[in-house]
């Protein structure tokens, strides 16, 4: 290799890559910008955001507006601070995750590997139910929480958010079990293997990437939830985000900014913490399928 | 009765028949080859047999048993996928035992037919491997192992060495050979590649269209083929199939045809029954190996007859020489011995085995009976 094609090949290289990294260093960090703000502002006492500078660093550190919005800051009428909506929101969202991503994991097996006569249609129907707004479903779905007597309860919104959730989850499954190879299951058939333990011996055990996608997925949409939270489960059963709504929007007293912000990180937070632990699964999975091997 | 019976059994998907009245049995042992080109059917009978698809009429019975309508894995068959089917998330180990397992077999009793069968096909240092560590060839003997484990009645292969090289294929074609050899199972293999086909079984059965065009062994799929598709698919080169008109000369029926230059040329038909074909015109196949080198004929046939004609292309593939001319208006191929001296363009005499000549009647293609 000669020395002379090396050298400009690399600086060429060099010119074009430093200054692509520049822009994208500068995107990344207007795009963190908000973010930093939040958290700047979180630690600083009322005083000094009110003095108007919401990009400076706080000259006092305190972690008091996190405390306050944890336990004590007033959300609607009670001083509860946050904490016990955490917990509602938490309650919401494991069971309905779990039974959505299982749902739909189980829909996906059959409409790929036990066909039946209009299996197409139906999925087409499931699918439908991804592209319907949120606000068409409100009072009729009121109307039949009131009839099972779930109105107002936790119960009732993993209801909700698993009849909205599993049209989504179906088509993740059923899409990464298309790729599956049906010889597998005649195999798994032919030795002896039932329906479910197919599913479980077979199916299941190589479904990791897709069941990560789905979660993340389902996570966030359901974490973040404010119209269905606030029409079915207001008052004490009321998620994080309807909780934080009224923290910020309390109109009594003053409004304490860095209590609000540091509100805000802590709804955002397990939805942050979902994509950091599982977020590289998460572009592997919506890829996986399409590339063979 | 056979030990495998399909008796008139016909697959039908919505109007359309798609397998007509197949009647095949199988012996206790035998090596039963279903050969076709795409589409001919002989992937839906074997998954009929299996049980993964339904039986639209007729019988399949296994020792005599009507498994119509019986669960894939009730019906003591194992078989071996063109993909392998391996489960990727098990070992090799518990993806041989995974049957075994389903069907309730204790732990002690599975781990000694594993090892059994790891080391008749000596994979026993691959027991503890995922299927995606594996080498095709590997992953070819474990689909196998697999099968093996379960002791089944009847094994049934779909086209399963169609995924390998070459050089391996052949390698894996001799150890199946070896092993129904040595196991005297009843096997149903399904195939496109007619040389596997000839080479493994002890009886063919030749499907197209849905139908099973000849059922035989090797021998006699080969030399004496029912019709004119069988005549064309089996073999490689194939058959030369010559349009010729039958003539009396000297009291014997004569093939007249032309040569490469358009001069007419009398072959001697063997079959003295074509003497009631004078006048009309048949279809003559001569198969490559029975047109030589007069050095390389056959000194057991009673019936070689010279024939001199012009060669357009030679084709050494080392162990034969092909030679192509044209003979009857058409691309004719002669196989010869690698050092046959012949050359392109030149006029050469060639030995033609007339024995091995079979006629067909060109209207209903089949052959015509001596």
């Amino acid at each position: 290799m000669s020395a002379a094609t090396q050298e400009t090949a690399i600086r060429t290289g060099r010119i074009a890559r430093t200054f692509i990294y520049v822009v994208l260093l500068v995107f990344a960090l207007f795009y963190l910008l908000p973010f930093f703000v939040m958290l700047v502002n979180s630690v600083k006492p009322l005083s000094e955001i009110t003095e108007g500078n919401m990009m400076a660093l706080p000259k006092e550190l305190t972690f008091a507006p996190w405390a306050s919005a944890w336990s004590t800051a007033q959300i609607g009428v009670e001083p509860t601070g946050l904490r016990p909506y955490f917990l509602n929101s938490l309650f919401m969202v494991v069971p309905a995750v779990l039974i959505c991503t299982a749902l739909g994991a189980l829909n996906g097996y059959v409409l790929t590997k036990w066909r039946f006569r209009g299996d197409t249609l139906l999925f087409g129907l499931m699918l439908f139910s991804c592209f319907i707004p949120f606000q068409i479903v409100l009072i009729p779905m009121a109307r039949m929480l009131g009839i099972m007597g779930l109105a107002g309860s936790t119960a009732g919104l993993v209801l909700v958010h698993v009849v909205y959730g599993i049209g989504f989850s179906t088509l993740y499954f059923r899409n990464y079990y298309s790729a599956f190879p049906t010889e597998l299951v005649r195999a798994a058939m032919i030795d002896g293997a039932g329906f479910f333990q197919i599913f479980w011996r077979i199916m299941v055990p190589v479904s990791g990437p897709i069941t990560v996608v789905c979660v993340i997925w389902l996570f966030t949409n359901i974490w973040n939830d404010f119209l269905f939270g606030a029409s079915f489960a207001s008052g004490s059963k009321a998620p994080m985000t309807v909780a934080l709504n009224n923290l910020v929007q309390s109109s009594t007293g003053v409004k304490e900014y860095n209590v609000h912000f540091a509100g805000a990180i802590l709804a955002a937070l397990p939805t942050l913490l979902v994509y950091i632990v599982a977020g590289r699964y998460f572009v592997r999975g919506l890829m996986a399928g399409s590339v063979k091997g | 009765m056979g030990f495998l019976d399909i008796s008139n059994v016909t697959k039908s998907y919505g109007n359309t028949e798609v397998l007509h009245h197949v009647d095949i049995s199988v012996e206790e042992g035998e090596f039963l080859v279903l050969v076709g080109p795409s589409g001919c059917g002989k992937s839906t009978l074997l998954n009929m047999i299996a049980g993964l698809e339904s039986i639209t009429s007729g019988d399949v019975s296994i020792k005599g048993r009507v498994v119509n309508g019986v669960h894939p894995s009730k019906r003591n068959i194992a078989m071996v996928f063109q993909s392998y089917a391996l489960y990727p998330n098990m070992t090799v180990g518990q993806n041989m035992t995974f049957g075994l397992e389903m069907h309730g077999v204790p732990k002690p009793e599975r781990d000694k037919a594993l090892a059994d069968v790891a080391a008749l096909l000596q994979i026993t240092p691959l027991l503890d491997r995922k299927p995606g560590q594996l080498s095709g060839g590997q992953r070819q003997r474990v689909a196998m192992g697999r099968a093996l484990v379960r002791n089944p009645d009847v094994f049934l292969f779909d086209e399963p060495l169609s995924n390998l090289d070459a050089k391996l294929r052949v390698d894996m074609r001799t150890e199946i050979k070896k092993l129904h050899e040595k196991l005297k199972t009843t096997i149903v293999y399904v195939t496109h590649d007619q040389i596997e086909a000839m080479t493994l079984s002890t009886r063919i059965a030749v499907m197209y269209n849905g139908y099973v065009q000849q059922l035989g062994t090797p021998k006699e799929i080969y030399d004496t083929p029912t019709n004119l598709f069988v005549a064309g698919f089996m073999g490689s080169p194939s058959m030369n199939l010559l349009p010729v008109e039958v003539a009396m000369i000297d009291g014997a029926p004569h093939a007249v045809t032309t040569d490469a230059d358009g001069a007419p040329l009398h072959l001697r038909l063997h079959q003295q029954n074509l003497s009631e074909w004078a006048g009309r015109k048949i279809i003559l196949g001569i198969r490559p190996e029975a047109i030589t080198d007069p050095e390389g004929a056959d000194r057991a046939s009673s019936c070689i007859i010279p024939m001199t004609n012009r060669v357009s292309v030679t084709e050494p593939a080392g162990s034969d020489t092909f030679a192509t001319m044209t003979l009857a208006g058409q691309d004719s191929i002669a196989r010869m011995r690698a050092d046959a001296s012949v050359g392109p363009g030149e006029m050469f005499e060639f030995a033609i085995n007339m024995e091995k000549a079979v006629a067909f009647d060109p209207e209903t293609e089949r052959r015509i009976v001596p």
